[in-house]
């Protein structure tokens, strides 16, 4: 039963996120001053909803705090009590407070008791009721709302009717099921029963009066006794405290049957006593399942795609059954079909894992809102593209980053609103948030209206920093990507928000593991674009299979620059080994992947009888020397981790259409090995050179 | 012989905990896994070597999508290898690890049997001093007058290779 019950908190925890997503932004946006009754009902739903489910799991102190929030809210649906910045954030906080306990419930740690007992102070007072002394009207309704959720237990009354057997009821089964929640007494009435004579085995003369002992909820009750609604007289009525005893022998948390005269501070103390006993609770739901949750269109279009499958199939099995060659065109048709089909399917699978990068770019409002209050800045968010899609596992990855680039743009891009109206710019500054997709990219741009980077201030404090030297001369683009590297930070002052000056590197670390490139694009006082190109997913690459010796690899086609055939003339050694060509004079070092990966068989010794890959990685550019090129291919990724480890220079492995394997490239690693390689050589060198 | 899983002993109708042992020779010596871990045996066929990883790593395989590293059993215990013959298998075994169900795939001469061995039967290692490889070996019996050793096929997956974790 526990495993159950992990499922169905695991989906109320789910929900509860995604309706406080929901309040955070309909509260943001009637702060934003739209007056739309709609709003608050949005809210108040949200609101109850979380309460009603808290309830029914026994999350007493969730449900506790929902509940307040809810009276409040209240206030502000009847009109009662006006729509003030105050109340918002306060709600807003309390939104954050509901999360904090559920992530708290579900990850079986603590929550922050003290703040959500202040908290809870806070929207008591709002409610004009003395913080502590809380054994008003309210909580006694709070109670006994909890008392309709999980009562002590149930007198059930079943009069059937007559028919009651033709419709398929079998009582038994019923009592079985309903013994099963809890202590089951039955009284069974007799008094209907007819003379034997008049007897009708097919009639039911029997009626029952139950009494069901135990918490359980009306839910569980009603799944069990929905089935004989309607052939029956049914009444259903809570029994409170009559077996409070019970009740209080019971460790669950739902101290529903507490006398009320001790419900004093219990808003204040529900917290305190009860999480421990809810934290205990085993149910340590694994953070982070990785449930998705799919367009029902998506499924469909798959569902379409298996039975085109099935019936190219069933087609191609029939012309096997008796073949001869004058049927080689169908078949060869029929084969054409199955291609397609299963591309198409495989595109639609994928298409699964695509989620709109708006679950990414929601908790921006708050963050914009939040930030901007305690900065005191005036400052608008704008976010375009929402709804474009993107593979869920990059969407989790980005998200940190993308937090870290908008609060550095909060922070350090926009100006406050005095200098803004020196500039001459509205006093509100813009942030934009925008999602498009470009060919096999998704291109994600956050651009400010705010001062821009000055070049001049970053060279000298990259100088300051010994990070370039004073002759160095850069360009301007060049000099932006210097706020990339490690310790450097432009605030003159550390702020909370940013400044530190760890971040930029990692921001461009993060990105750059999962395949893309981060541009910086700056004009003083006009404002700051950062833009992110990620791959659309990290399911499929599109690859080069290169030939080296016997082995077969692919190279990932988005590193690649180009591929040339070297001439002699074009090559050079550098102190006698290192070997390097010139490409539109720009001098790239050559890496024979044979030597990098130890493969013996190899063909081509001389640099001119094979190819050169060009590639870029990490910024770098340099010749791959492969035997030959075989020809381009969508190649499925699959990690060599599932089983083995990661190895150095191999970002994954493909199963190409012989079903052999092939490895996935690395470019990185790989010029990271060749590095390493070279520096022992050199290390040998100078032994030998020792002796 | 605390190094076998206890839970791969069953009771019998004696009450003497016996397991079953997937038994394969190495040359001429006769090896033993418990049938638990095998999902499969499948003849040799040729792998995809996977560069800068140690000489026992044959390479990595297609299992129904699954990519399944390859060890040659021999090499991994210090025996010389040999060409495959057609006799030459490869065990696949499926092991409940710390990270997850493993794979991986063990390379031998050829299967032989499968046999059930009664906890008490099997007797610990006998003290070889400094032999290369003996951790992999966590007891040995005496099977129909043959002496058979038992495989810690356990740990042939987690030790790790230091010299290809620390790049």
């Amino acid at each position: 039963m526990t495993t159950d019950m992990g499922q169905f908190h695991e989906i109320f925890y789910e929900e509860s996120f995604e309706l406080l997503e929901g309040m955070e932004s309909a509260l943001l946006e009637l702060e934003g001053g739209s007056d739309d009754t709609d709003l608050i009902h949005t809210i108040f739903r949200a609101a109850h909803s979380i309460k009603g489910g808290a309830g029914t799991f026994g999350f007493t102190n969730v449900s506790e705090f929902t509940h307040t929030m809810e009276t409040l809210l209240d206030e502000v649906r009847e009109g009662t009590r006006p729509v003030s910045s105050d109340i918002i954030n306060m709600l807003l906080e309390s939104g954050d407070a509901v999360r904090e306990m559920l992530e708290a419930l579900r990850d079986g740690t603590e929550e922050n008791q003290a703040r959500v007992a202040s908290l809870l102070d806070k929207l008591n007072i709002e409610l004009g009721r003395a913080p502590g002394a809380v054994a008003s009207a309210e909580d006694k309704s709070n109670a006994q709302v909890d008392n309709q959720e999980a009562p002590a237990g149930w007198k059930i009354c079943i009069k059937p009717n007559p028919e009651f057997f033709q419709s398929g009821n079998d009582p038994l089964r019923i009592f079985r099921e309903l013994s099963e929640l809890g202590e089951l007494e039955t009284i069974v009435d007799t008094g209907e029963l007819p003379d034997f004579s008049d007897f009708d085995p097919s009639q039911c003369y029997l009626s029952w009066e139950l009494n069901l002992f135990g918490e359980i909820s009306r839910e569980q009750i009603d799944d069990i006794l929905g089935w004989i609604d309607g052939d029956c007289e049914l009444t259903i009525e809570a029994q409170g405290v009559s077996s409070s005893d019970t009740v209080q022998n019971t460790t669950s948390p739902v101290q529903t049957t507490e006398p009320e005269t001790t419900v004093e501070k219990v808003a204040t103390q529900a917290s305190s006593e009860k999480a421990p006993a809810v934290a205990k609770k085993p149910a340590p739901v694994k953070k982070g399942s990785g449930s998705i949750r799919v367009d029902i269109g998506k499924i469909d279009s798959l569902i379409n795609m298996v039975g085109e499958l099935v019936i190219t199939q069933s087609m191609l099995s029939l012309l096997g059954e008796d073949f001869d060659m004058s049927r080689i065109e169908r078949l060869r048709d029929g084969l054409d079909q199955l291609e397609r089909h299963t591309r198409e399917m495989q595109e639609s699978v994928m298409r699964i894992r695509m989620i709109p990068i708006s679950s990414t770019f929601n908790r921006f409002p708050r963050l914009v809102h939040d930030i901007s209050k305690q900065l005191d800045k005036k400052i608008e968010l704008q976010m375009i593209g929402e709804s474009t899609e993107v593979d869920k596992t990059v969407i989790e990855l980005i998200s940190d980053p993308l937090v870290h680039l908008v609060r550095n743009s909060l922070d350090h891009g926009i100006e406050n609103p005095e200098d803004r109206i020196a500039a001459g710019k509205a006093e509100t500054g813009t942030i934009t948030l925008s999602a498009c997709h470009q060919g096999g990219n998704i291109v994600i741009e956050i651009k400010d209206d705010g001062k821009g980077l000055d070049a001049d201030k970053l060279r000298s404090k990259a100088i300051e920093k010994e990070l370039i030297s004073v002759d160095d001369n850069l360009a301007e683009s060049q000099i932006y990507e210097l706020i990339f590297k490690p310790g450097f930070s432009t605030a003159e002052a550390v702020t909370d928000v940013s400044g530190r000056g760890v971040g930029m590197d990692v921001v461009r670390r993060n990105i750059m593991s999962l395949g893309g490139i981060i541009k910086i694009e700056s004009a003083l006082n006009q404002g700051t674009t950062i833009s992110i190109h990620l791959p659309l997913t990290l399911a499929i690459l599109d690859g080069q299979i290169a030939k080296v010796g016997d082995e077969v690899y692919i190279v990932p086609l988005a590193s690649i620059i180009e591929t040339i055939q070297l001439k002699p003339n074009m090559i050079n050694l550098v102190a006698g080994r290192g070997e390097t060509f010139k490409l539109r004079d720009k001098f790239m070092p050559i890496i024979r992947l044979h030597d990098v990966f130890g493969i013996e068989s190899c063909e081509s010794k001389q640099l001119s009888e094979g190819l050169l890959v060009v590639v870029e990685a990490e910024g770098k550019q340099c010749g791959i020397f492969v035997d030959d090129l075989l020809g381009q291919q969508q190649v499925v990724i699959k990690s060599m981790e599932t089983n083995y480890k990661r190895v150095q220079g191999v970002s994954g492995a493909t199963i190409l259409g012989d079903g052999s394997v092939a490895l996935i490239l690395d470019m990185s690693g790989i010029i990271r090995r060749w590095q390493s390689n070279n520096a022992t050589l050199q290390l040998v060198d100078d032994k030998v050179a020792a002796l | 012989m605390e190094a076998l899983n206890t839970t791969d002993f069953v009771m019998d109708s004696e009450n003497e905990q016996l397991a079953q042992f997937l038994t394969f020779y190495l040359d001429t010596e006769l090896y033993a896994a418990p049938i638990l871990d095998v999902q499969e045996i499948r003849s040799w066929e040729p792998v995809t070597r996977v560069p800068n990883t140690p000489d026992y790593l044959n390479g990595i395989v297609n299992i129904r999508g699954a990519i399944v590293p390859v060890v040659d059993l021999r090499l991994r215990l210090g025996v010389p290898t040999k060409e495959a013959t057609s006799e030459t298998v490869v065990i696949v075994m499926s092991m409940d690890l710390e990270g997850g169900l493993k794979q991986i795939g063990l390379v031998v001469d050829s299967v032989s049997d499968v046999i059930s061995v009664s906890e008490s039967e099997i007797q610990s290692t006998p003290d070889f001093g400094d032999m290369p490889n003996k951790e992999f070996i966590c007891g040995m019996a005496n099977v129909q007058d043959k002496a058979v050793m038992f495989l810690d096929n356990h740990r042939l997956l987690t030790i790790e290779d230091v010299e290809i974790a620390s790049v």
